[in-house]
């Protein structure tokens, strides 16, 4: 490592603190304050910045970036609209636990709090959807603000990060000391040093408690009807390979959140499906009726849980989480374990009693449905399943999809056999409608080789559909699968079985034509009705991948079809209004 | 605040936490008290022996379920050092009053300057028709006082929030 000091002004650093972090990916859209990093940016074409539509596509591509690589995402945005227009993709990466450092620039000092132009306080905008959010004015304290951002974002709890930094810093010059984030967290006098030093929870955790885990152990050997939840934890922790090891050697089924998509096997047999307001049968029963709930990364959820009084209400609850604030929040449990999910269970793994079948248990969950099952159309329409079931037969199976938001969204979750983590991008927390095709630029963007499949309904599309222009610019295949039930499908949903049919502003008759806004943008649109054609085309789009040309699939599916099962909000778990 | 203490649930709660002394960790802490959905009922804040950290005093009304959880959400806060909830069977807590109250003659002055002795008050200011004074104690201390000078009239009151710690091991 060179450590010579160098005179530099703050847009370089801040590139150079970016290349220490290994950044080589960023997505963003330029502005007055933020035009000094852009000047400097011209000069490393070794970092690659995606141009989006809107700064909102950017961000939520940022976010898709993140989980669907494990590295840390970074958006830049200038000041005023620039940074709000970042807000609804920055919640949505904080609901998530994504670790995103958003960058944007403000006036210059001098004109701070005189209401200048294009002036805005950031960083008290996004203090309730940030882990930290830091305000930068002086260029010396750039560089290490940089770096301490990227080791909290992915530390701990992943989560978004936000440096407003003001464009005077970003144009004063000083010195610039090249370090590695391994150096820089073991700077003994840094702040990250203090955090480590009191196992604060944003980048760390207390040493873990070996009884806890031991009691576990007991309590697994013990446990006559074990269920295990696979929440979003597995996914960011990584500890996927631990998770279906314990899962298997304790023969216990798994339920899966919708942010554990992915995390256990997708095709396992011990699968139980998602849990929740839209889970399976077999997943809502096995919680109803298990002795022992073990969740893993999973934060109970209101769409989990739904009446957290009736929840598992036979069981003894373990709760492993990372964040000790989510230990009892929402549900409260018996024993808790605080720490990285791949490091308790390796733990608990080496320390199991024995290895044992649950074969009657098994027998009884699995006498539940785990998945949607649909009768078959008699109208000739096009069904949510066949669609599905088309897409996960024709394309590949490591094929990597985002979602947007509503009943297109259960579905894909519910009839993907989503395999390994990353494999899924969708937003859980905050349910963000058009998060999908900015998600699934990110995701593109980081993993070039695999085929992204975006799938999306009419309402979340119209959104932000102006990223296709993004997509077609960077010349990224990705196929874009669209649920077209000209309405708000869920909203609708809930209308007809809650609300009397007043379907209150949710029938979206009108337009564009998809596909020809699909042609506008210079990619692949088709309209589809029937299976056969749609096996076709998306055979066609697997086919043409090569020429970089994205698919809008504009599939037309009766606006009264429902996501199946469900359960009310705030009732009991079991208790199903639609099977 | 009477109707609060009124719910048999909710008991007042002294929480203290030391942050790095920077800007914006007020708004930073004030923030997740209220979008949590709590009422701050105090808050005394300044430096402690290192400048560079301040240390917060905090009163709210809580349940025992949530005050934890409030502290674990704080101590997420990344300039935060530590959050600790007192024990008020150990907790000093003190807090500083300033109260002009009317003092129309002499018959009144020598009242208020005798009740103001019993409180251990120290008369600040003092004019033809008003005085000052500070007096410094517990909440309830000063609120008793605070009443015995209502049917004088008070013209001003300041309270600087209560500042509290732990008493020391025997």
């Amino acid at each position: 490592m060179n450590n010579t000091a160098r005179k530099l002004n703050g847009s370089e650093i801040l590139i150079q603190c970016l290349l220490e972090q290994g950044v080589d990916t960023i997505f963003g859209y330029p502005g007055g304050a933020i035009l000094n990093v852009y000047d400097a940016l011209y000069a490393h074409p070794e970092i690659r910045h995606i141009l989006t539509s809107h700064e909102q596509g950017a961000s939520h591509a940022a976010d898709g970036y993140a989980r669907s690589t494990g590295k840390v995402g970074v958006c830049f945005a200038t000041s005023g609209p620039g940074a709000t227009n970042l807000t609804t993709g920055i919640a949505t990466a904080y609901m998530d636990s994504s670790p995103v450092v958003f960058i944007t620039c403000n006036v210059n000092s001098d004109l701070i709090g005189r209401d200048s132009f294009q002036e805005v306080d950031i960083n008290g905008v996004s203090l309730p959807i940030t882990k930290c959010g830091y305000i930068v004015s002086d260029v010396n304290k750039l560089a290490d603000t940089v770096r301490e951002a990227f080791t909290i974002a992915r530390s701990g709890r992943p989560g978004p990060v936000l440096i407003d930094i003001q464009k005077n810093a970003t144009a004063s010059e000083c010195e610039y000391f090249p370090t590695t984030p391994e150096e820089f967290a073991a700077n003994p006098d840094g702040r990250i040093a203090r955090l480590k030093a009191t196992h604060h929870p944003s980048i760390s955790y207390p040493e873990i408690d070996l009884r806890a885990i031991d009691r576990l152990a007991d309590m697994l050997d013990r446990a006559q009807k074990p269920l295990l939840i696979c929440g979003g934890g597995v996914v960011r922790s990584g500890a996927s390979e631990e998770f279906r090891e314990l899962a298997h050697r304790l023969d216990i089924p798994v339920a899966i959140t919708v942010m554990g998509g992915g995390a256990f096997g997708g095709y396992d047999d011990l699968k139980t499906g998602m849990i929740g307001m839209h889970g399976s049968q077999a997943s809502n029963m096995a919680c109803d009726s298990c002795d022992l709930l073990v969740a893993v990364g999973c934060r109970f959820s209101d769409r989990v849980t739904l009446n957290p009084a009736g929840f598992a209400k036979k069981a003894k609850i373990a709760h492993i989480d990372i964040d000790p604030s989510e230990i009892d929040k929402n549900i409260k449990s018996d024993l808790h374990i605080i720490g990285d999910a791949k490091e308790i269970l390796r733990i608990l793994l080496a320390r199991l009693k024995k290895d044992r079948k649950n074969d009657e248990w098994k027998k009884y969950v699995f006498s539940f449905k785990r998945e949607t099952e649909y009768d078959d159309p008699e109208d000739g329409n096009l069904t949510p399943k066949q669609i599905l079931s088309a897409a996960a037969e024709i394309l590949p199976q490591d094929t990597m999809v985002t979602t947007d938001v509503g009943q297109h969204q259960m579905w894909a979750i519910q009839h993907f056999r989503f395999d390994y983590p990353g494999q899924l991008t969708t937003s859980g927390g905050f349910g963000t409608m058009g998060f999908g095709l900015g998600a699934a630029i990110g995701v593109q963007a980081g993993n070039p080789e695999k085929t992204v499949l975006h799938v999306t309904g009419d309402g979340s599309f119209r959104m932000n559909c102006n990223e296709l222009a993004t997509e077609a610019y960077y010349k990224m295949p990705i196929i874009t699968l669209l649920f077209n039930n000209s309405t708000l499908g869920m909203v609708r949903q809930w209308q007809h079985l809650i609300y009397h049919e007043h379907y209150s502003q949710t029938t979206l008759d009108r337009g564009p034509d998809f596909v020809k806004l699909a042609e506008a943008y210079g990619i692949h649109g088709r309209r589809v009705t029937d299976e056969g054609t749609l096996r076709e085309t998306l055979t066609e789009a697997v086919n043409s991948r090569f020429d970089g040309k994205g698919w809008v699939i504009d599939c037309k599916i009766d606006m009264d079809e429902m996501v199946r099962p469900m359960v009310g909000g705030n009732s009991f778990i079991t208790n199903f209004m639609l099977y | 605040m009477q109707a609060k203490e009124s719910n048999q649930n909710l008991k007042r709660y002294t929480i203290v936490t030391a942050m790095d002394n920077e800007a914006g960790v007020l708004s930073q802490l004030a923030h997740l008290f209220s979008r949590k959905g709590y009422n701050i009922e105090t808050i005394a804040a300044g430096w402690t022996v290192d400048q560079n950290v301040t240390r917060f005093t905090i009163e709210i009304y809580s349940d025992e379920a949530r005050v934890e959880l409030l502290c674990s959400q704080l101590r997420k806060l990344v300039p935060i050092h530590y959050v600790e909830i007192l024990d008020p069977s150990k907790a000093i807590r003190r807090e500083l009053m300033l109260v002009r109250v009317h003092a129309a003659d002499r018959a009144e002055r020598n009242e208020i300057i005798q009740i103001s002795n019993i409180f251990r008050g120290s008369v600040i200011d003092i004019t033809s028709d008003s005085i000052t004074i500070s007096v410094t104690g517990d909440d309830q201390k000063t609120s008793a006082f605070e009443a015995l000078l209502k049917e004088f009239g008070i013209i001003e009151l300041a309270r600087t929030g209560i500042v509290a710690m732990e008493r020391g091991e025997l």
